[in-house]
């Protein structure tokens, strides 16, 4: 049975109070907040107007309520910042008074006005009356709407399992919510375990990393999916559908104890992955010795069984008959009550930048080459050699900002590069010596964060060059050693430097598949690349989509400490969210007018949600909407042929009022 | 159109402002409006903006009715073909304003006074530039009575 539809009574005379914001001089510096109010007086059903330098302040919360109590108000008209901003707020406010919550109408008049008509003060007053007639004129049309709640699923599904989803996925286990982590790769651990050391203190990445990803593996709330992707999202917050696909390992997990027998006898070597290409892995392999699972994975493009069927070395060998050449993908159905983004990003492609070298000459390299090559456990066993000849350098210089702050690549600071190497000038002064001659070439340090100016201080007093320009080129000596040209801003002179090692500092940027990822969870990115939060400073880890949370670089670059931080935020996010079991839905859904529609199905047929059936009601066939499904989009009521449909809080009716009101200025 | 009408239509386009009626929706293009203000991005003042949740809920009649109370133009902004918040709402719009142009067309308005545009929450830049280029238009096509 359809709902009753809350109508308005006649008696419900609409009684408007109007405020009209200054917010400091945010409004007020462009627009006439004083006759905007003074205009908006005149209004029909207007009881009061007033204008107040910061309505959203407590103050100014409490005038609306007084107003509501004495004067009677019953819709609220709030012109300010957009509604995105304190919509919530005043909704509140109004509520705590008495009044229903949907009673409120914000007139944009600073995202939409003030700050885009900055030199057209009356202009700009002119389109705030026009806001605020649309505003008043939709608000008569408003109707009270009660909130529902929905029970949620008290679990939580974490994509990416690099420091931020491990991080996130640990403090919402704890929190109690069941955890579903899903990682691509085959180790969870992600960029932060193939460092060395971890700016300002030098910590050893694996020595603080390890321990946690030990703990996932061991927390009896953690599902870990590696080696596995996410497929299609559907549903919504606190109830959504997920679909996984697990690749085949070719190695049975459950069996697998991570002796690594396979890996020694497999007599294939190519190059590892993790270790930049540098080292050498089997064809049965684990990326790295701290891999969390420690399962092995038959990588089927270099194995020869897979090539031609001639070796089953591994499987006769495997103690505990763990290799299973015949392993099919594994498609898994969860329901989850929370999202968390943790997809991380990649590093800059360095031969996008031709000129310097990298890929061309042997001795040039990125600073992810060089965390691998100065690790202890990376190709080289910590010795920091040149690549072409394997002798230890006697000069290095690092390029800072290679792809980012930079019009043609990434236009924003990757905000860890300076740290980074600085951090790498320090492992070099330390390692090979003080007379080993390191160079910085940067265009500005920024060294902003706790102990990291301090840090600066300690690399330079470490006799480390600093040079402030960017060289165009770099050239590639007959004897291997590299040189290049540059211009010293800082004591104004041209400089040629000649190294046996160039690193190059490079920009991190969205990961590979943020745009499938993206398409599945159908949230918004930013014009960076990444996934765009849903207030930059204050909703930092939330996105527009409720449910769905960003933890990590993928929102933006950043550094471990940052990482960190913003993954316990996304991670609190969705306790909070979850904790009380129910989350309210917004009631503005569908509503199908039983004696009109003529259960024609057209809104059958185009809702994404099939939150649309045919139903009988007395002999005839009516459309009605299962309002748990129903995300409130408003399409079936723009194509329903005989206006069936009301689509609440965003009526035919009111949609008109505005339209109406907006022409009659 | 001659060109004598044309020259005529100029001279007057200085006092001529168009009054247009944006519905955007509230995921992408009303955000990339916000962000639009929120980097103090410039443009004309012409646009009276009303938000809905979803470009699909822009129902014909809303444009119709807009021309019907002296628009100039009617802007419809939704999320870019693959991101709306609905899945698949922007399609029915844009199938739904491919079909209004036509009817438009057969009713001699033309059908460059209504404008579908994809612009995403970060896109400020765009909103300004296509709303910028709207205003432009329709100062060239001259106000919607007499020259429909
Ligand atoms: C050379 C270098 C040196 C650095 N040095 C320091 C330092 O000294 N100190 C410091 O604080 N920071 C440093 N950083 C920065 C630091 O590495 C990052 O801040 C941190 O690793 C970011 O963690 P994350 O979890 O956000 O991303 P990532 O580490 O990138 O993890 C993301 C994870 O998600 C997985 N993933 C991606 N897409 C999907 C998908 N669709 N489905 C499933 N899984 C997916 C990836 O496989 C990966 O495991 C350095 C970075 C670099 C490049
Ligand atoms: S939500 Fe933006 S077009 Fe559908």
């Amino acid at each position: 049975m359809n709902k009753e539809e809350p109508q308005k009574s006649d008696k419900d005379e609409p009684r408007i109070g109007i405020y009209i914001c200054h917010c400091g001089k945010n409004i007020a510096g462009t627009v006439d907040s004083e006759s905007v109010a003074e205009y908006a007086a005149t209004l029909p059903n207007v009881v009061t107007a007033k204008d107040y330098l910061y309505t959203c302040s407590e103050p100014g919360q409490n005038m609306i309520r007084d107003d509501i109590k004495e004067l009677g108000i019953n819709r609220v008209v709030v012109a300010a910042c957009t509604p995105k901003m304190h919509e919530q707020t005043f909704r509140k406010t109004i509520s705590d008074a008495g009044l229903n919550p949907y009673v409120l109408e914000v007139a944009n008049i600073r995202e939409q006005c003030s700050w885009c008509h900055m030199k057209e003060k009356e202009n700009a007053t002119e389109k705030a009356k026009d806001l605020v007639r649309m505003a008043i004129s939709r608000s008569r049309d408003l109707v009270p709407l009660e909130r529902t709640t929905i029970p949620v699923d008290k679990s939580a599904l974490v994509i990416g399992g690099g420091i931020a989803g491990i991080e996130t996925a640990l403090d919402m286990a704890d929190a109690g919510l069941k955890v579903y982590l899903v990682e691509r790769e085959t180790s969870i651990g992600g960029k932060m375990a193939q460092l060395d050391k971890t700016f300002p203190t030098l910590d050893c990445s694996a020595c603080i990393l390890t321990p946690k990803m030990v703990n996932v593996s061991r927390h009896p709330d953690i599902t870990l999916l590696t080696y596995s992707e996410v497929k299609n999202v559907d549903g919504y917050v606190g109830n959504f559908k997920v679909t996984v696909e697990r690749k085949p390992r070719y190695v049975i997990e459950e069996a697998c104890t991570g002796c690594g027998e396979c890996s020694f006898v497999c007599p294939v070597r190519v190059p590892n992955e993790f270790d930049m290409n540098r080292g050498k892995r089997a064809a049965i392999y684990v990326p790295f010795p701290q891999a969390v699972p420690l399962k092995f994975t038959i990588d089927p493009e270099h194995c020869l069984y897979f090539k031609n069927k001639m070796c089953t070395t591994c499987k006769q060998l495997c103690p505990k008959n763990a290799v299973d050449y015949d392993q099919e993908p594994e498609i898994l159905d969860l329901t989850v009550g929370s999202i968390v983004v943790a997809s991380g990003c990649d590093t800059f492609d360095a031969t996008k930048i031709p000129e310097l070298g990298y890929g061309r000459y042997p001795n040039v390299i990125t600073n992810m080459d060089f965390e691998r090559i100065v690790n202890a456990g990376g190709p080289t066993e910590g010795h920091i050699l040149r690549p072409s000849d394997n002798k230890e350098p006697k000069s290095v210089a690092i390029i800072q900002c290679v792809g980012a702050r930079d019009e043609e690549n990434e236009l924003y600071c990757c905000r860890y590069g300076c740290m980074a190497a600085m951090k790498q000038a320090y492992l070099l002064k330390e390692k090979l010596g003080s007379d080993t001659d390191v160079y910085i070439c940067y265009i500005d340090l920024r060294s902003f964060g706790k102990g990291y100016e301090e840090f600066y201080r300690k690399v330079r007093n470490m006799g480390v060059k600093f040079i402030r320009g960017q060289p165009s080129e770099v050239l590639q000596n007959p004897d291997g050693s590299l040189v290049f040209n540059v211009y010293n801003s800082n004591i104004a002179r041209h400089m040629k430097i000649t190294v046996d090692i160039v690193i190059l500092t490079l920009a991190l940027t969205p990961p590979k598949g943020i745009d499938e990822l993206q398409r599945i969870l159908r949230i918004s990115r930013g014009a960076d690349g990444y996934f765009l939060e849903a207030h930059v400073k204050l909703q930092p880890a939330e996105t527009h989509t409720k449910g769905i949370m960003l933890a990590g670089t993928c929102m933006a670059p950043r550094d471990i400490t940052d990482t960190v931080t913003h993954a316990a935020n996304a991670a609190a996010k969705a306790i909070d969210l979850l904790a009380p079991g129910e989350v309210p839905i917004e009631p503005i859904t569908a509503w199908v007018d039983e004696d009109i529609c003529s259960g024609c199905g057209i809104c059958w047929y185009i809702c994404p949600y099939a939150a649309i059936k045919i139903v009988d009601v007395e002999g005839h066939s009516s459309a009605e909407v299962v309002d748990a499904l129903c995300t409130g989009c408003g399409t079936c009521g723009a194509a329903c042929p005989s206006n069936a449909i009301t689509h609440r809080h965003y009526t035919s009716n009111q949609i008109m009022d505005m339209v109406i009101a907006a022409l009659e200025g | 159109m001659t060109d004598a009408i044309t020259v005529e239509k100029f001279a007057d386009a200085k006092e001529f402002e168009p009054k247009i009626i944006g519905f955007l929706c509230n995921w992408c293009c009303y955000g990339g409006a916000d962000m639009a203000g929120l980097g103090r991005m410039q443009y004309p003042t012409n646009i009276r903006i009303i938000r809905v949740m979803c470009s699909g809920r822009v129902d014909p009649q809303f444009i119709l009715e807009a021309f019907r109370r002296g628009a100039d133009g009617v802007f419809i902004g939704g999320c870019h073909l693959g991101d709306c918040h609905y899945v698949e709402g922007n399609y029915r719009t844009q199938r739904r304003i491919i079909i209004l142009k036509e009817y438009l067309r057969s009713m001699n308005i033309n059908p460059e006074r209504l404008r579908l545009e994809w612009v995403s929450a970060s896109e400020g830049e765009k909103f300004t530039r296509v709303v910028k280029d709207f205003v432009k238009v329709l100062k060239e096509l001259g106000p919607f009575n007499d020259s429909s």
